[in-house]
């Protein structure tokens, strides 16, 4: 075991399959020589190569048509968008072409392509480097949709994606890169070293897509949250005092509706969070599923809190982000129904 | 309102081109200059881009006037195989002729025919190695046939019944293929085009000697999958061979509005990729310049964009007429004739073809085709069946299916 960030762990992710497999490769834009604008890729080109560490022309789409094409001829490319803002010029290679692609072939042909995106704010990068675009990827059949909240989470769920033969897009919330944030940003940065889940085993192993976490058991409610925003719950939860359940879900597609499913049936409320938009956001799904399979154990609403439907702002950043105050009063609703 | 002065004195300066022809004009070529086989030079396959400028913006051909093989681009093809390629040439059109006859009796819900470009996708996949990638766009049916794919397997495929490899996940004539190394057709043009690139890197990061090939059309060379292609392609010294099959149409859309007034070949000069246009309806001269970039690509050259000069003589698709939207005969004023008269003509000229001959094969292929339609629908109709079971539908989203999907497919009870 070691104590690692965010950013370690998902290096070592990378270096473990690099170095068990010859057809695992990185490529994307600052990621070879450089080693990542974030450093994930760092010491990658130098242990194994240019050709295996593939810095590449700033062009998302081609870059991602170009992964495809290798992942059709047997190698495995993990690809980094630089942020998840800019992913959108390679959507149509991804939706129309990369998710599509063993369905459409009757099963001839796949590319077990998994797609790194730092996703997320809370680190002043306004509208451009703020975004979290996870629910256009959950609509798109095809794809498995991943966002881990800490550093053993991410080396495990980054492994089990790169040796998925299904496309995987992989956000990392980089709000929580360096250490896990409760939504308090006057506070002092916390450092992964102090945090359990920092903890990281350096050699091989990893956690199965498709299965939730319960960070935090309870009785009186469920919060349903992913990414950087199971933190910020924890803390509110705590704050609060009340007996709520926290499910991190790890995975988008596949859901785990059984976890989901056994925590509503048992507390009867339910909070869902995410930072990204909120209408048609992933929570709209969740709660559209909650009330489909919960809705006779259900005593109130389901509340969400999530982002504003607005472009994430760059001077009112923390009017945006969902705060631990939402959250606390959005559990502290649904309790008041009885 | 707009009075009507003003509709008199304003005059927008805003450019528009315009068509080779359009209903209301005669169509007219005179102003093309075809040049002679002997005038472009055929240079080592590890030239510099910037060395072959000229072969951009000429046309390089093989067969003169007088159907004779001339010049510097005369292929190394034996009397056999210029037979066999006239064969899958007339095999894919008289296969177009029944599809398209089967879409128009309410047989298949949609058709693609390439009559008049035969030579390229023929030729080109004669020009390849067997282990060579292909990533074709929605045209090229001419590699199946000369990669010997069954003609009732392409059929089963373009009625969706219960022998189509792709189980009905696709309209007609969007094959995939992996036994023969063709790539499944996508309807989002150029998106296989740096795939390709992609696939080459491969090969080239495994020390194999596979070269990739794709296609797009004149029309598609608008995509930015296209630029992705060849910057990536010329970055990593991909060996891949890209080509663009300016047939002048894109359904309604003449080539005026992508070729930006000069060659399509000339695009890849400032990527140092050499461009070279093509007679793409002499058969000969195709099979040369693929061979030569093939040849570059295999020795470490990279890529060769290639312009195969042709003509669409028919309609886009089923869907549309085009004598809507060009002059009526255009096709019988293009210079460069038809591939497969070409072909046959030279064959006659050297004394090993004839009149007779060329009809008993044209007999044969077509009734080569109506027998394996008739076995095609034997293994079930796009109307009646038997098709893919419906669970079939959720199984290759993902490799395994996942308990949403598992859901789903109870729910209607499949």
């Amino acid at each position: 075991m070691a104590k690692m960030n965010m950013i370690q762990a998902l290096n070592s992710a990378m270096d473990v399959c690099m170095n068990r497999d010859p057809n695992v490769l990185v490529m994307g834009e600052d990621v070879g020589y450089f080693g990542g604008v974030f450093r994930c890729t760092h010491g990658l080109y130098q242990k194994y190569g240019a050709h295996r560490a593939i810095d590449t022309p700033i062009a998302e789409g081609g870059i991602v048509a170009a992964a495809i094409g290798m992942g059709v001829n047997g190698l495995r490319p993990v690809v980094e968008m630089q942020f998840a803002d800019y992913i959108y010029p390679a959507i149509d290679q991804i939706i129309s072409e990369l998710a599509r692609l063993r369905h459409r072939s009757g099963g001839e042909y796949f590319a077990p392509l998994t797609i790194r995106a730092p996703c997320g704010g809370g680190i002043r990068g306004g509208q451009t480097h703020s975004q979290s675009p996870e629910a256009i990827f959950t609509h798109a059949c095809g794809l498995k949709t991943v966002m881990p909240s800490n550093p053993y989470d991410a080396k495990g769920l980054l492994i089990a994606a790169i040796e998925d033969d299904d496309p995987v897009i992989f956000f990392e919330p980089k709000r929580i890169y360096n250490g896990p944030f409760d939504g308090d940003h006057l506070k002092p940065a916390t450092s992964w070293a102090a945090h359990p889940m920092g903890e990281v085993p350096e050699g091989y192993y990893s956690l199965a897509l498709g299965k939730a976490n319960i960070v935090i058991p309870g009785n009186a409610v469920t919060v349903i949250a992913y990414g950087n925003m199971v933190h910020v719950a924890e803390a509110a939860i705590k704050a609060s005092g009340l007996d709520a359940e926290l499910i991190d879900l790890r995975t988008l597609i596949p859901l785990d509706t059984d976890t989901i499913e056994a925590s509503v049936q048992k507390t009867g409320r339910c909070v869902v969070l995410h930072e990204a938009t909120r209408t048609s956001g992933f929570g709209a799904e969740i709660v559209s599923q909650i009330q489909e399979q919960c809705f006779w154990h259900l005593t109130a609403p389901i509340e969400r809190v999530t982002g504003w439907d607005t472009p994430y702002p760059h001077a009112f950043e923390w009017e945006y982000f969902p705060s631990q105050a939402r959250i606390i009063e959005a559990m502290q609703r649904t309790l008041e129904n009885n | 309102m707009m009075s009507s002065d003003n509709k008199k004195t304003y005059q927008s300066k805003l450019f528009i081109p315009t068509a080779s022809s359009r209903p209301e004009n005669k169509p007219d070529y005179s102003h093309l200059k075809i040049p002679s086989p002997l005038d472009s030079q055929r240079p080592d396959v590890l030239v510099d881009a910037e060395q072959v400028r000229d072969l951009a913006y000429g046309i390089v051909r093989v067969l003169d006037d007088d159907h004779q093989a001339k010049g510097p681009w005369q292929p190394d093809l034996s009397v056999a195989q210029l037979h066999t390629g006239l064969r899958h040439m007339m095999h894919v059109r008289a296969y177009d002729q029944r599809m398209f006859t089967m879409q128009r009796q309410g047989k298949l819900s949609f058709y693609m025919k390439c009559t008049g470009e035969e030579a390229v996708a023929v030729a080109q996949a004669m020009a390849l190695e067997d282990g060579d990638m292909l990533f074709p766009s929605y045209r090229q049916q001419g590699l199946l046939f000369v990669r010997k794919r069954p003609v009732v397997d392409m059929m089963c495929h373009c009625i969706s019944n219960a022998k189509d490899n792709i189980k009905g996940r696709q309209m007609p004539v969007f094959y995939s293929w992996k036994e023969g190394n063709f790539f499944s057709v996508s309807g989002n043009l150029a998106t296989q085009y740096s795939q390709a690139v992609g696939w080459a890197m491969a090969s080239a990061y495994k020390g194999e000697d596979h070269i990739a090939v794709s296609w797009v059309g004149d029309g598609t060379t608008a995509a930015a999958d296209v630029y992705h292609a060849l910057v990536f392609a010329s970055t990593y010294k991909a060996p891949v061979i890209l080509n663009v099959v300016n047939n002048q149409w894109a359904i309604s859309t003449p080539q005026s509005f992508a070729n930006t007034g000069t060659t399509f070949a000339a695009r890849s000069i400032g990527f140092s990729i050499p461009g070279i246009r093509v007679d793409g309806n002499d058969f000969l001269a195709v099979y040369a310049v693929t061979k030569w970039a093939a040849e570059r690509a295999r020795k470490g050259g990279g890529a060769t964009f290639i312009e195969l000069y042709t003509y669409r003589t028919e309609g886009h698709s089923t869907s549309d007429n085009p004598d809507s939207y060009r002059g009526k005969n255009e096709a019988a004023h293009w210079p460069l004739g038809d591939p497969i008269e070409r072909l046959k003509n030279h064959l006659i000229a050297i004394g090993q073809w004839s009149e007779a001959q060329h009809l008993d094969l044209e007999k044969e292929l077509k009734a080569d085709i109506l027998a394996a339609w008739k076995e095609a629908i034997s293994h079930g109709s796009f109307e009646d069946g038997p098709h893919w079971p419906v669970s079939s539908m959720f199984e290759d989203v993902f490799k395994d299916i996942p308990p949403h999907l598992q859901k789903q497919m109870h729910k209607i009870g499949v």
